[in-house]
């Protein structure tokens, strides 16, 4: 589903990302863990297309299409979605007209019919109890005035409404309490099918309890430094970062 | 990453005029120029009573003693009054008794405009007054009207019908001595709109004008006066559009309000006048005095505008609060994009006891565009328990344009109480990436957050002009993207 080769990308001329390759399949979910400052973030921007990202070096695929190629809007109608470490306020912008703009830009893409208002404020709610979100928040002006627990679910709110192929979510988990991080991998768990997949980047391993990733992959100075199936979390949490760090300096990988 | 934003800023807001044609139909035009002689032709054209040629020339005798103020935020060329053509009119065959007297181009010239001319087309009810360049063309369901004793008809025909309201109420409001333009427009001012609406009634449709600039080297001057008799109300809306050319024109009007004891008037603006183009080259100088005075008891008058067009627009819907509880309330949005200026904003005077008035203004700024909100609150000795509420907003679109908030508050009264709320905010890059993320393109996330900051005033427009407004702030304000 997603290939990325070799990927190398800077930020204002710095290189942040120093090559880069994951395979993604249908059917699985990716953690991506590491410490601040590895990249994370900058990956997911990238496969987002955030333009302050420069992709200098590799190649990123999804479908058998160039990915680079195609504008942010574009990759969201072909299924990829980000779910955002910091969601973005839109003063004035109700969450009922962004969200309807949203989901009929994405049927008009499938060439499907617009959603009447009904259709569209029936799917709404049903989408609503699944992460537990609370009513009154379709009202209100995008993430303006939502406390960081209520903006986290409202991107996995968002993520239901558009049931992506691929999702991307960026420490969702960070500021979360415990019953919101619970709502929040429920909406995620709920979500998998066998033909679509996830990228779930995250700093502590506290996630991975309630979301079980198939690969983990530990992020390191712009590297993959080890990739390996869910133990690898455990062991990073037991271990901490300083175990990574260590044996990437002494060059001698575990 | 700046170079990025300012590429889609760019992209975003260099949207086309969508009315910029000119229709070439067989004009009536007077010399260019302006003295006595000209204002008598025009007088002439007209037939009109000699109180009025009189009222025309005290105006103009008084403008001549006038200079063009100076205290705008704006940046006007000078402008050359004896260039200008004060009298064009489309050529009609004897008086338009029906329909079938208009001549066809101009029907077409309305409908292209989506102003149909024929009453059984307009489904929704509203009755329109349709003035091109110096006269009132056609305005529709007058008979329907009739039937509730409401009057609604041109200036023109209105002088001729109904000469005692006219000389009863024209220039009680805005008289001719208020400003330069007022004099200006009081002197060779050509037709516009009259409304009556009697004692108790209710107005069944919404009225309407629409103003069409078409000729060349011409301005428009037309007045529109508005009554609104004892427990009446009245919905008003404006429209107006204009060929695309080189030159500047100017557009010198005046509406005068009045609305007696427990009449309420609410009147909606949605000016699209030309622009100019990218460079700042032509474009509309729309010049207007809008007041409106609340004479009696418990009057309201309401004043939305949506501002999208003209090269530089100068105005502030002003009421008066005379009566005792009156309210006035004023909602704008003005965009100003490419090298367009904006100077507007309102006056609230409060004369009568517990008079209250509201102002919420949207300023939004594109392009090299600057945009000004001026406004006044005076509270007079007498005014106690006055009360108002303002709140100046301003959008940046970029980094070139300018947004400048100028309030004057004149209070002699102790017991009032006004507030005074202002904030500036841009869009950013981050909320553009947000909405591109979910599958929305920059276009359309520029027009959402726009209408979403607008959304206050907007929702005070009639439904269909709401739907209208905002489409036309998308227009301004976009074009096509990369």
């Amino acid at each position: 589903m997603l290939i990325i080769k070799d990927l190398k990308a800077a930020i204002d001329g710095k290189i942040i990302l120093k090559g880069i390759s994951i395979e993604v399949k249908p059917g699985e979910i990716h953690a991506i863990m590491g410490p601040n400052g590895s990249g994370k973030s900058t990956l997911a921007a990238v496969i987002a297309g955030r333009e302050f990202v420069e992709v200098t070096e590799g190649t990123v695929t999804y479908e058998g299409k160039n990915l680079l190629e195609m504008a942010p809007e574009d990759r969201s109608k072909e299924g990829i979605f980000l779910g955002f470490q910091y969601p973005i306020e839109i003063p004035g912008v109700s969450m009922v007209n962004f969200m309807k703009t949203a989901v009929n830009e994405h049927r008009k893409h499938k060439g499907l019919e617009p959603l009447s208002a009904s259709e569209f404020l029936k799917l709404m709610r049903e989408k609503k109890e699944l992460v537990e979100i609370d009513s009154k928040l379709a009202n209100r002006s995008v993430n303006e005035g939502f406390s960081g627990g209520e903006k986290k679910k409202n991107e996995i709110f968002q993520m239901s409404m558009l049931e992506p192929k691929l999702a991307i979510l960026d420490e969702t988990d960070s500021g979360l309490d415990i019953d919101a991080l619970r709502i929040v991998a429920n909406g995620v768990n709920k979500l998998k099918r066998p033909d679509n997949a996830a990228i779930v980047i995250t700093h502590y391993q506290r996630l991975l309890d309630y979301i079980i990733p198939d690969v983990v992959h530990v992020l390191y100075d712009g590297r993959i430094v080890k990739t390996a199936g869910k133990e690898l979390a455990l062991e990073l949490e037991a271990k901490g970062y300083d175990w990574i760090k260590q044996n990437v300096e002494k060059n001698d990988l575990p | 990453m700046e170079k990025d934003q300012d590429k889609i800023l760019n992209d975003v807001t260099s949207g086309e005029y969508k009315y910029g044609f000119y229709t070439d139909i067989e004009m009536e035009q007077i010399a260019r120029g302006l003295n006595e002689d000209i204002i008598r032709t025009i007088s002439g054209k007209k037939s009109e009573p000699d109180w009025l040629l009189e009222f025309r020339l005290k105006a103009f005798r008084h403008w001549q003693t006038m200079k063009m103020p100076q205290w705008a935020n704006l940046k006007i060329p000078a402008i050359d009054y004896q260039d200008i053509i004060y009298y064009s009119a489309p050529k009609k065959k004897a008086s338009p008794e029906s329909l079938d007297d208009i001549d066809p181009e101009l029907k077409k010239t309305f409908d292209k405009l989506g102003i149909p001319l024929e009453e059984q087309k307009h489904l929704t009810g509203i009755a329109v007054d349709a003035v091109m360049d110096s006269v009132s063309v056609k305005t529709t369901f007058r008979e329907t009207l009739a039937e509730s004793g409401i009057i609604f008809c041109s200036f023109s025909d209105a002088v001729k019908e109904y000469p005692e309201l006219v000389k009863r109420y024209m220039g009680t409001v805005v008289p001719y001595t208020d400003n330069f333009f007022a004099a200006l427009n009081s002197a060779v001012f050509s037709d516009g709109s009259f409304c009556y609406i009697p004692k108790g009634v209710r107005c069944p449709m919404e009225l309407s004008t629409y103003f069409r600039i078409n000729a060349a080297n011409t301005g428009q001057f037309e007045r529109t006066l508005l009554v609104a008799d004892e427990e009446s109300y009245v919905s008003y809306l404006e429209g107006c559009t204009a060929p695309m050319r080189d030159e500047n024109q100017l557009h010198a009007a005046i509406v005068e309000i009045i609305a007696e004891n427990n009449a309420e008037v609410k009147y909606s603006t949605v000016q699209n006048w030309y622009p100019g183009d990218k460079g700042g080259k032509g474009g509309i100088f729309n010049f207007v005095t809008k007041r409106g005075l609340c004479r009696g008891d418990n009057s309201k008058i309401s004043w939305t505008q949506v501002e999208t067009g003209s090269a530089i627009t100068w105005k502030y819907p002003s009421c008066i609060l005379r009566g005792d509880n009156s309210t006035g309330e004023f909602y704008s949005v003005a965009v100003t994009n490419n090298h367009q200026q904006a100077d507007t904003g309102t006056k609230m005077i409060h004369i009568g006891r517990n008079t209250k008035s509201t102002i919420v203004s949207k300023g939004i700024s594109a392009g090299e565009g600057q945009n000004s909100y001026r406004g006044l609150v005076k509270v007079l000795k007498n005014a106690t328990g006055a009360r108002n509420f303002s709140q100046c907003d301003s959008l940046l679109l970029g980094d070139k344009c300018g947004a400048h908030t100028f309030p004057y508050l004149e209070v002699d009264n102790q017991t009032a109480i006004v507030e005074h709320e202002a904030t500036t905010s841009k869009i950013g890059e981050d909320q553009i990436f947000y909405c591109n993320q979910r599958g929305i393109s920059t276009e359309d996330a520029i027009g959402l957050i726009v209408n979403g900051y607008a959304r206050e005033v907007i929702n005070k427009l009639p439904m269909e002009f709401a739907v209208e407004a905002q489409k036309l702030l998308q227009i301004s304000l976009e074009g096509s993207v990369g």
